[in-house]
């Protein structure tokens, strides 16, 4: 049996100067990177592909099943096109905060991630789209892309090995929908962010139209400790087909909010119980296993398996294991209001369901918020999600149906209660907050 | 095309040589447009019509397309912006944590509106969207660095001590300078503040905490894997996933659909 | 004069077998389920897509569901049925049989409506609009929004014509692919975002586009209206009627809208063949230079007293035309470009029959000997290139020609090819042109005037097209290099009478058919087929050219002429034009008033196309015919008022209209026999002098036929000179400043622009704001001076 919390990505958060090199090479970083230069680019696709390592960024794609997706035949035009690796960072999920804490304190893991990922597919230029909101991330991002090439990590002859990695470090400029892949690559190509048709897949027809690995800060960052401790060592971690270590990220009315990186398959009750418990006089009432775009869940969902399938079985999704936790003194239908009023302000705009959608969903449920429901909205918000989910061009307008769905499935009685009296009434706003007035002075 | 050019005029010539300084980062120049964006901000203050002309001519882009670019993304900023952007997360978690009261407070105590400038020209007030600072909620940023556990109080004098030009500093991060001068680093150009501020604070280090009480690891990498040194091989189940990849991906999306709905902000 | 079939060879096409609502259907792979669904019978809406642009799947309006995707799987949602191809044992159920895509699309409908307005009412797309109609089929007709909706001023003018209403647009994105992808101009793209995503232009520029109206057009609601036509009619009250457009040689099909005898707007035809579903600007909005106040009526004869020109019975204007050319001796025809292959056929008839002469010669602007011969050997019977040609052939090379501006439906095709990787452009010409860059073009840099080297130096072979233009005829030895290329040619004329006057024999040394006058035999054959009492033979002797005809005028070899629709300042000396007119017994057969009709001794009033049937034989010589739009009492065709002078001469053409003068021609057919040779001119070179002038007209620019549209006008493209950095420097001239150019003529000035042009040539539109011709005598390839400022700068 492993530990509980098994930190390796967060294992030197804690370190003096952790984002510098030096700190990063005192503690083993770019040792996984010698040891790459030694593999071939196809040895490394397997090794990850064997790891069992899945896309840290929700969908849960096997990582080395996506860069063996990259045609590298020079008989065949695409095998003979530059290709090209990268990153999202655009860490907006609502609820998600893990790979931002990870650039800050150790743009190093990412880096170094990067670099063996782009030689394994054969890219010769990486990007990491980093959202624009957070300037010290970006900071720290661009002194480390400096300070890899000053030693040699990045260039045009990584380690003596003759293979060229160059690493462009891109801010974006404020667009949830640019987290989508392939609205990252139309923003990173000096675009609208606006998701594009697939068929072409990035892995074919990517970023100018070359092939592209997109991979999600979590999973590049995961591969040096794949590269250095081996399939077997992480695959000891998580579970049958959820292998290895993540990074959960508790938020909300819990004692002790933050980063818990475990093994794959930890509970809710187990994480809340590290950090004790729920805040002072707390009681459970709902939350988000990854991020505002997975179904809710309740406290009878405190057992439930935090890995791919375990939460998939619960109705929800594991997403980015941003587990938002409110209590009983939140008002969900408040909480669903603001949610969709995100997706409605994110929406790009591309598609009528989602464009439209969320522009009608937050004017129902703004009067149901307000106490003024009417007979029927519950019906008309979930036969409009119905229009929705799957019914729009990429995965922003499913994820905003998430909430409304699946509040309704669990507190259909407090929208009821909405056509009588507003939210702030029933659940008084200062009630929840992190120092609430009365308790405060 | 010449006569297109002639918007360079408008922007200090080294304004211009920056500009294409960033164009010549990416295989495809076009690709520069953001941080060029965010470097005509910096310069000017906002995302002027100069700038989106001058843009244009250096990408060969219509102002119309440079235009539909600049008003996509909400970093970019149409009118005049004061020294410092302040920025309350109104999402929902940092909202029912406080983020709601903290903007109401701002908001009456600098007089002003969402997306509107104090009369003083120091302050920009905006209420925001969540900023992966979730576990540190309610969160507030000032020009695009941290201000972490924020109460309304807090944030009433973190905002005094900006318009009165006090020092300060970030939670997790470096000394405030100027929303302008944090474009610039954003459009690509370091400002060599790097080592200010911790590597992680507070929650982050919680589970790294909590593990090093309790002494938790994960397993040590000799114990676990023997085949340590070995060159992998290629498994048969690894093949038979790479036998049929296009359908393999395709089918993926379609079908994993559900686990895709992430989409809109993740990543994977 | 009839159209060969095209040379391509016929690709097999490979067919994909599917099964769309229990029905199976073979087609062609790559087609997507939206187009397949058509051929069993089944209309899916849609607003975003369009045959002709790239699949953008952005309305969601045609949702179906694929229970089996070919590969034994279904798609567990409904997908878009515009970006999904078909495939090989493919399961599609449409909303005929399936709930699941019914309700998506009921749903899509309804989520459409929610921010759209219901002001179908007054709403210029009420009643022919693809939203009111799909809502109406597949909506549920009533909704269940009961909010707010979203509104914006309106309406925001995108460009001086083109209007936007914003709260009706349902953000298909129609207009900006178009713009983008067909035209080359992203001068409206999307702006901001989510609810708030709207069509937008740049800060300081506006959607000056050649093509913008089309946007119009596709345009699935009222969103985009012309401010020429907005609010000024219902659709359901207009009557329309296909027609061909008048601007230039492309016999573009149009759509032309009338209610009460009065034209409200025009349309861009569908013919896949020839325009698509594509025109110009010009084609679509200027269609009101014949309803202007010069518009003439009334026959019109010179009062010999007062010297004015007086109305006059059309009985008595014929008699006074047919005794002053009789007493005129000998007597020149100029036809004018305009006409349809019918009227031109009725001059070259006229000339020959009537007249006895072949002093005939259909080019109202610089022309040459070369030229002539040219068309008689080379154009005339000639169809080797078909705008399906263009955008297939591997290289396509444009001599003299700029089709942005001279033929817009050229510049479509061949961008179509380039944009698939197909069609490579090489354009001899001064420079990259903003049209010639959006071609990808290769440019041959060569000084106006060695185009004909150019063309020789470019080792052309028989798989490469060479479209040569008109003004090439201002270079001595272009045409004979063109000729003598193994290329598969084309002429690009401007006009749209051209070609068909070539076929007609309205020039010196040619007859209808393509029938050199040299021959005896051809010559026989007409006097055959077009027996005129009294004529029994048609002269032999070669004719003047029409610079020659003037001048013969001048000097008193000729005493008369018959003018079609000619104007002066077109001409190559409008001087010399002015002395001839005033010289000799002038009959005019012009639609409205002209410098020609204000020398004229007899002016009759003649049907713009609008009011008449007729040919107008395309570039491609592809016969475009087309019926009258509007009946107008007394508005009669050049055939019908020449026959009328004929009648009244004692030699009657034995045709009095269209439809007889039509079925004349096609007994004439074309000729057999042999061909007159094509020209051998040697190369001159560029003209002496320091500065060379390249110069043609941009398509918005200051010509008759654009007048009465200031809308439409003021989207032209701005005046300038355009030279190189040097050529500029060494005239003491800065970048943006005022810049001259100057013949003993005359002088015009316009902004300078620096461009990459040949040290030593300057470029400066025709006609706009100045016309060239008119003020420096100068064309294409003249020497002209530049020179600094003056401070009085033209704005066009």
């Amino acid at each position: 049996m492993t530990d509980t919390l098994t930190p390796v990505l967060s294992r030197n958060w804690g370190d003096d100067r952790a984002w510098t090199r030096e700190a990063y090479e005192a503690q083993g970083g770019y040792d996984a990177l010698r040891k790459a230069v030694t593999l071939t680019p196809d040895e490394i696709v397997t090794l990850v592909k064997d790891s069992g390592l899945r896309g840290r960024g929700g969908a849960g794609f096997p990582t080395g099943m996506k860069w063996g997706f990259i045609p590298q035949d020079p008989e065949t035009e695409a095998g003979r096109k530059p290709k090209y690796l990268v990153v999202n960072a655009d860490e907006s999920e609502p609820g998600t905060c893990k790979d931002i804490p990870l650039m800050m304190a150790s743009p190093h893991t990412l880096v170094e991630g990067v670099i063996i990922a782009a030689m394994a597919i054969r890219a010769e230029k990486a990007f990491i789209y980093v959202r624009g909101e957070v300037l010290h991330v970006v900071r720290r991002l661009r002194a480390a892309a400096r300070e890899a090439a000053e030693a040699g990590y990045l260039g045009t002859d990584v380690l003596g090995s003759g293979r060229t990695v160059d690493l462009v470090i891109h801010a974006g400029a404020g667009a949830y929908i640019c987290g989508e892949e392939t609205a990252l690559l139309d923003s990173l190509e000096g675009r609208r962010g606006q998701p594009r048709l697939r068929p072409p897949f990035p892995a074919v027809e990517g970023l100018y139209a070359s092939p592209t690995v997109i991979n999600n800060v979590e999973s590049i960052a995961s591969v040096p400790s794949i590269v250095s401790g081996g399939i077997e060592w992480f695959g000891s971690m998580g579970t049958e087909k959820s292998k290895g270590y993540t990074l959960y990220s508790l938020s909300g009315h819990v004692a002790r909010p933050g980063q818990y990186e475990a093994p794959l398959g930890i509970t809710l009750r187990e994480l809340l119980e590290l950090g004790g418990g729920m805040r002072e006089g707390s009681r459970l009432k709902f939350w988000t296993p990854g991020g505002s775009s997975t179904p809710l869940l309740t406290a009878e969902h405190l057992d439930v398996p935090l890995d791919y399938e375990g939460v998939g079985a619960a109705g929800s999704m594991l997403g980015t294991k941003a587990l938002q936790v409110f209590d009983q003194t939140t008002s969900v239908v408040r909480c669903v209001l603001r949610w969709t009023e995100f997706y409605k302000h994110e929406s790009c705009g591309k598609c009528t369901p989602c464009r439209e959608g969320t522009w009608w969903l937050v004017q129902v449920l703004q009067r149901i918020d307000a106490g003024q429901g009417r007979e029927g909205d519950i019906e008309l918000l979930l036969d409009l999600c119905d229009n929705i989910l799957g019914r729009s061009f990429c995965a922003l307008g499913d994820g905003a149906t998430s909430p409304i769905t699946s509040a309704i499935q669990y507190f259909r009685d407090e929208f009821e209660a909405g056509m009588l009296a507003p939210s702030r009434e029933l659940y008084p706003p200062e009630a929840s907050m992190l120092q609430r007035p009365e308790v405060a002075r | 095309m010449s006569e297109q050019v002639s918007g360079a005029a408008t922007l200090p010539a080294e304004t211009v040589a920056e500009l294409q300084e960033l164009m010549g980062r990416y295989p495809q120049a076009r690709s520069a447009l953001l941080p060029m964006l965010h470097l005509v901000q910096s310069v000017q203050g906002s995302v002027t019509t100069e700038g989106i002309e001058t843009c244009a001519a250096l990408l060969g882009l219509s102002a119309a397309e440079v235009s539909g670019v600049a008003t996509f993304y909400t970093m970019y900023k149409r009118r005049p912006m004061g020294d410092h952007h302040v920025g309350v997360c109104t999402n929902t978690l940092c909202a029912v944590m406080g983020g709601d009261a903290i903007f109401e407070r701002l908001k009456d105590h600098l007089e002003v509106g969402n997306d509107e400038t104090t009369a003083d020209g120091k302050v920009t007030l905006e209420h925001i969207e969540c900023n992966a600072a979730c576990d540190f909620a309610p969160v507030l940023t000032v020009n695009w660095e941290f201000f972490d556990q924020q109460t309304p109080e807090s944030a009433v004098e973190l905002v005094d001590r900006l318009r009165s030009g006090d020092t300060v500093t970030a939670t997790r991060g470096a000394t405030i300078t100027s929303w302008r001068e944090a474009e610039r680093v954003l459009a690509g150009f370091e400002d060599g503040r790097v080592d200010e501020g911790p590597a992680a604070a507070g929650p982050s280090l919680a589970g790294l905490e909590i593990a090093a009480e309790r002494g938790w690891k994960a397993p040590d990498v000799d114990q676990a894997d023997s085949k340590d040194n070995e060159v992998p091989t290629e498994s048969a189940e690894a093949g038979a996933a790479e036998a049929d990849t296009a359908r393999a991906e395709s089918e993926t999306v379609a079908e994993e659909s559900d686990a895709d709905v992430k989409g809109g902000g993740s990543d994977d | 004069m009839t159209l060969e079939a095209s040379q391509e060879t016929q690709v097999p096409v490979e067919l994909v077998t599917l099964t769309i609502d229990g029905v199976e259907v073979s087609v062609p792979k790559g087609t997507l389920v939206i187009r397949a669904a058509e051929l069993v019978g089944t209309e899916i809406p849609r607003f975003c897509d369009h045959p002709l642009l790239e699949p953008v799947g952005a309305c969601r309006q045609c949702l179906v569901q694929v229970p089996d995707a070919g590969n034994g799987r279904g798609f567990p949602k409904p997908q878009a049925s515009c970006t999904l191809e078909v495939a090989a044992g493919m399961v599609v159920e449409t909303q005929v049989t399936s709930a699941v895509a019914a309700k998506a699309q009921v749903g899509t409908m309804e989520l459409l409506l929610v921010n759209h307005p219901l002001d179908c009412p007054v709403c210029d797309k009420g009643g022919e609009c693809p939203l009111q109609n799909q809502a109406m089929s597949h909506g549920q007709g009533e909704t269940r929004f009961a909010e707010t909706k979203r509104t914006f001023p309106k309406p925001y003018p995108v460009s001086e014509q083109v209007l936007l209403d914003r709260e009706r647009c349902v953000l298909c994105a129609r207009c900006t692919r178009f713009s983008e992808q067909i035209a080359g101009d992203p001068f409206i793209a999307l702006v901001e975002r989510g609810a708030q995503q709207q069509v937008g232009i740049g800060p300081e520029t506006p959607f000056h586009s050649y093509f913008s109206g089309n946007t119009i057009q596709i345009c699935p609601v009222g969103a985009l209206t012309s401010a020429d036509y907005r609010f000024r009619a219902r659709p359901f009250d207009l009557v329309s009627t296909p027609s061909v457009a008048e601007h230039d040689s492309s016999g573009s099909a149009i759509r032309v809208d009338h209610r009460r005898g009065k034209v409200m707007r025009r349309l861009a035809g569908d013919d896949p063949e020839v325009n698509e579903e594509w025109i110009t600007d010009k084609d679509r909005f200027a269609f009101t230079w014949s309803e202007q106040p010069d518009r003439l009526r009334t026959p019109l004869v010179r009062d010999p007293e007062s010297g004015e020109l007086v109305p006059t019975s059309w009985l008595g204007a014929l008699a006074v035309a047919a005794r002053g050319l009789a007493a005129a001796g000998s007597v020149g025809v100029l036809p004018g470009g305009r006409l349809t292959a019918e009227d031109a056929f009725a001059y070259s008839v006229f000339a020959r029959a009537v007249l006895g002469t072949n002093d005939i010669d259909f080019r109202a602007r610089a022309h040459s000997y070369e030229e002539a011969a040219f068309l008689a050997s080379t154009v005339a019977l000639r169809s080797d290139v078909t705008f399906t040609d263009l955008e297939r052939a591997p290289r396509v090379v444009l001599a003299g020609l700029e089709p942005e501006d001279e033929a817009g439906m050229i510049f479509l095709r061949l961008r179509k090819g380039v944009r698939a990787g197909r069609t490579r452009v090489v354009t001899i010409a001064s420079h990259l042109t903003r049209g010639s860059r959006k071609l990808d073009a290769q440019l041959v840099a060569t000084r106006p005037g060695d185009e004909a080297r150019a063309i020789a130096d470019l080792d052309l072979g028989p798989a490469d097209i060479l479209l040569v233009g008109e003004r090439l005829a201002l270079v001595p030895g272009a045409l004979s290099a063109a000729a003598a290329s193994p290329a598969r040619l084309a002429w690009v004329p401007r006009r749209a009478g051209d070609r068909g006057a070539v076929e007609a024999g309205a020039l010196p040394t040619l007859l209808p058919g393509g029938r050199p006058v040299s021959s005896a035999a051809a010559r026989a054959d007409l006097v055959a087929a077009i027996p005129v009492p009294g004529v029994a033979a048609w002269p032999a002797e070669p004719g003047r050219g029409l610079e020659a005809i003037l001048e013969a005028v001048t000097v008193g070899e000729l005493g008369g002429l018959v003018v079609g629709g000619v104007e002066v300042d077109d001409l190559p000396d409008p001087e010399v034009a002015r002395d001839a007119l005033e010289k000799a017994f002038v009959v005019s057969l012009e639609v409205r008033a002209s410098d020609v009709t204000a020398l004229a001794d007899v002016v009759l009033p003649v049907a713009p196309p609008v009011e008449k049937s007729g040919t107008f034989v395309s570039w491609e010589g592809r016969p475009r015919r087309f019926g009258r739009v509007l009946d107008v009492a007394g508005s009669l065709t050049d055939v019908r008022v020449l026959a009328g002078i004929a009648e009244e001469m004692g030699r009657p053409l034995g045709f009095r209209s269209t439809d007889e003068a039509t079925a004349l021609m096609q007994q004439v057919g074309p000729w057999d026999g042999e061909r007159a040779p094509a020209p051998t001119v040697s190369p001159a070179g560029p003209a002496e002098g320091a500065v060379v002038l390249s110069t043609w007209r941009q398509l918005v620019d200051d010509g008759r036929g654009q007048d009465g549209q200031a809308l439409y006008r003021a989207t032209a493209r701005p005046a300038v000179i355009r030279a190189s950095a040097a050529t500029l420097a060494a005239a003491g001239i800065e970048d943006g400043a005022p810049a001259t150019i100057a013949t003993r003529a005359g002088s015009a000035t316009f902004p300078a622009v620096v461009d990459d042009l040949p040290d030593g040539v300057v470029w400066a539109p025709g006609n706009s704001g100045v016309n060239l011709r008119a003020a420096l005598s100068a064309d294409h390839a003249s020497a002209v001076t530049l020179k600094p400022g003056p401070s009085q700068v033209v704005q066009a």
